[in-house]
């Protein structure tokens, strides 16, 4: 028996699968967003905007659903600042969950600005404030202000997978992989929602071929890396003989990346697709948290 | 800094009276769980079955029971092991959990947010959130206490001194010497957690136990939470190398193809 089994359940549920879920998107779509102002086209620019702004929204739903998570939600700021030693700074670089803190923090700031600029371009901001911000991110300082929120975009859709690593939790801590693989399903869900999003928001057939080509690829590292991950639980993999192991096979393998791959490779409606993809990020963060949760250290040890 | 203090728990001599439990909750005044009213387990006389953030002290009982008249009853009582490396201390993103000048470690209460990070990084189960104060909370060693020269409750109102405190040498001279006397008996006694070169640099509350550490619900080999971090940050690092150069090859390919065709690109 692993010694992980031993450890108690943090009680991260509902609200920090979600947070994972939307964090992981809001990080892929941002990292895309950068890629495509930096290597792509003008007509890729639409894509590049909704990129952002997923960003945006996603960083301020993730600190939302990071605060009424705590125990004691008034208290968030401890996580910056050292309550007790004002204004030293509270970071801890060995801590996921102390530089995770920060990085949110950071990735808000950034996506907020690179989608104030997006906004700007297209003439929809109407406060004279916010119009202001957004027209001075443009040009040169749109890009550096896109790669900086690009960059800890992704950054944030893998640190959560990190942070699981970084305990003494069965199947999180057991093998070295989920940071990747969140990193992976991030990326996959962020490109399926800008797949989605981008429809609407006047992209090109073109752009959305491209994004969907990408998405095909993404897809394949994340099972790829997947299936590292199960390897790497060796005899631990017993604890897949459950009901989240049916979710993660049949929801995350079959629903959440073969599906989509086979309708990617038959040139389907690429929205079919994209939201199977998004189901398969949901289901995987779903899995992967109740299946260790459910394992409680007084019951194992009772035999239980 | 005070001389590092902590306890040495000899298992064979607790009798499972629980009156560790009950000082440890009438002193740090713990509320009841379920307001008393409390469900039993059912296939045990132990109805705390754990240590949580209401129970910092928790006496385990394993039966182990082959036929009627063959078996014997094992008796620990837990508690927070007050590493000398501490995962929750590592990991807390508060700064709440610090080392006190007794090298114990304690959860400052009105620091802590109620991440949780420190309950899934204690290899032992220790500690969880007390429902009253939203707060992560385990065992202080009686912080309060030893700052005014007295003993932790529990280990003052343990009957048969299955709970010693003491200065932490002093306590591994006294646990080495019980288990040699045990061991000329003919009973096979180990220590788990005194030795500072063994796991975590030893343990500041460390146990005698005449069973494997798992059938007390003790890990063999607890390790820091941060032991994977290099390995997991690497190869998330590595993964979102290769998904950029996808990202950057394939769309750029895509898009000289297109361009190469006369499409949107020579827009």
């Amino acid at each position: 028996m692993s010694d992980t089994f031993f450890s108690g359940a943090p009680h991260w549920t509902w609200l920090i699968i979600l947070y994972f879920f939307v964090g992981g998107i809001a990080g892929g779509a941002s990292f895309l967003a950068a890629v495509l102002d930096w290597f792509g086209g003008p007509e890729d620019r639409p894509v590049a905007r909704s990129g952002y702004n997923v960003a945006a929204v996603g960083a301020i739903v993730s600190g939302a659903l990071l605060t009424i998570d705590l125990g004691r939600p008034l208290r968030f700021w401890h996580m910056l600042f050292q309550s007790a030693n004002l204004p030293a700074v509270m970071f801890k670089g060995w801590s996921p969950i102390s530089f995770g803190a920060w990085a949110i923090l950071a990735f808000g700031l950034f996506s907020v600005l690179a989608a104030l600029g997006g906004m700007a371009e297209e003439g929809r901001l109407h406060n004279p404030t916010l119009r202001a911000v957004g027209g001075a991110v443009h040009g040169g300082l749109a890009k550096l202000v896109g790669a900086v929120a690009g960059l800890l975009g992704i950054f944030i859709a893998g640190y959560t997978g990190v942070l699981l690593s970084v305990t003494n939790r069965p199947i999180w801590a057991d093998g070295p992989w989920l940071g990747a693989l969140f990193l992976a399903s991030g990326v996959s869900t962020g490109t399926a929602a800008l797949i989605l999003l981008g429809r609407r928001r006047g992209a090109t057939e073109q752009a959305l071929a491209r994004l969907s080509a990408f998405d095909t690829k993404a897809l394949v590292v994340e099972l790829l890396v997947l299936v590292l991950f199960v390897a790497s639980l060796g005899s631990l993999n017993k604890v897949w003989v459950s009901f989240w192991g049916l979710i993660l096979l049949v929801g995350v393998v079959a629903f959440g990346i073969l599906a989509p791959l086979w309708l990617h490779l038959q040139r389907r409606p690429v929205a079919s697709a994209a939201r199977l993809v998004l189901l398969g990020g949901f289901l995987l963060r779903l899995a992967t948290i109740f299946a260790s949760e459910g394992i409680e250290r007084y019951r194992v040890t009772a035999g239980m | 800094m005070s001389e590092p203090m902590g306890f040495f728990t000899d298992t064979t001599v607790c009798i499972g009276c629980k009156a560790c439990e009950v000082a440890c909750k009438e002193w740090n005044q713990l509320p009841a769980e379920n307001g008393g009213v409390r469900e039993l387990s059912g296939d045990s006389y132990d109805n705390t079955r754990k240590l949580d953030g209401i129970h910092w002290r928790h006496v385990r009982f394993i039966e182990q029971f082959k036929g009627p008249y063959d078996g014997r009853w094992l008796m620990m009582s837990d508690v927070c092991k007050h590493c000398v490396q501490a995962g929750c201390l590592e990991v807390c993103p508060t700064g709440a959990i610090i080392r006190t000048q007794f090298d114990t470690v304690v959860i400052q209460s009105d620091v802590c947010n109620g991440c949780r990070a420190c309950i899934a990084a204690c290899p032992f189960g220790v500690i969880d959130i007390n429902p009253v104060s939203g707060t992560a909370q385990k065992c202080t060693l009686c912080y309060d206490r030893l700052q005014v020269g007295l003993e932790p409750a529990c280990s003052k109102a343990c009957p048969t001194d299955s709970i010693q405190f003491g200065a932490i040498a002093e306590l591994r001279t006294r646990a080495e010497k019980r288990v040699a006397q045990l061991k000329s008996q003919g009973v096979a006694a180990e220590l788990y957690g005194a030795s500072p070169t063994g796991p975590l640099g030893g343990l500041n509350s460390f146990y005698l136990l005449v069973d494997k550490p798992e059938v007390y619900g003790l890990p063999r080999h607890p390790e820091l939470p941060t032991a994977n971090l290099a390995k997991s940050g690497g190869l998330s690092m590595a993964s979102a190398a290769v998904l950029g150069l996808l990202a950057i090859v394939g769309l750029r390919k895509r898009r000289m193809d297109e361009q190469g065709r006369g499409g949107p690109g020579n827009v």
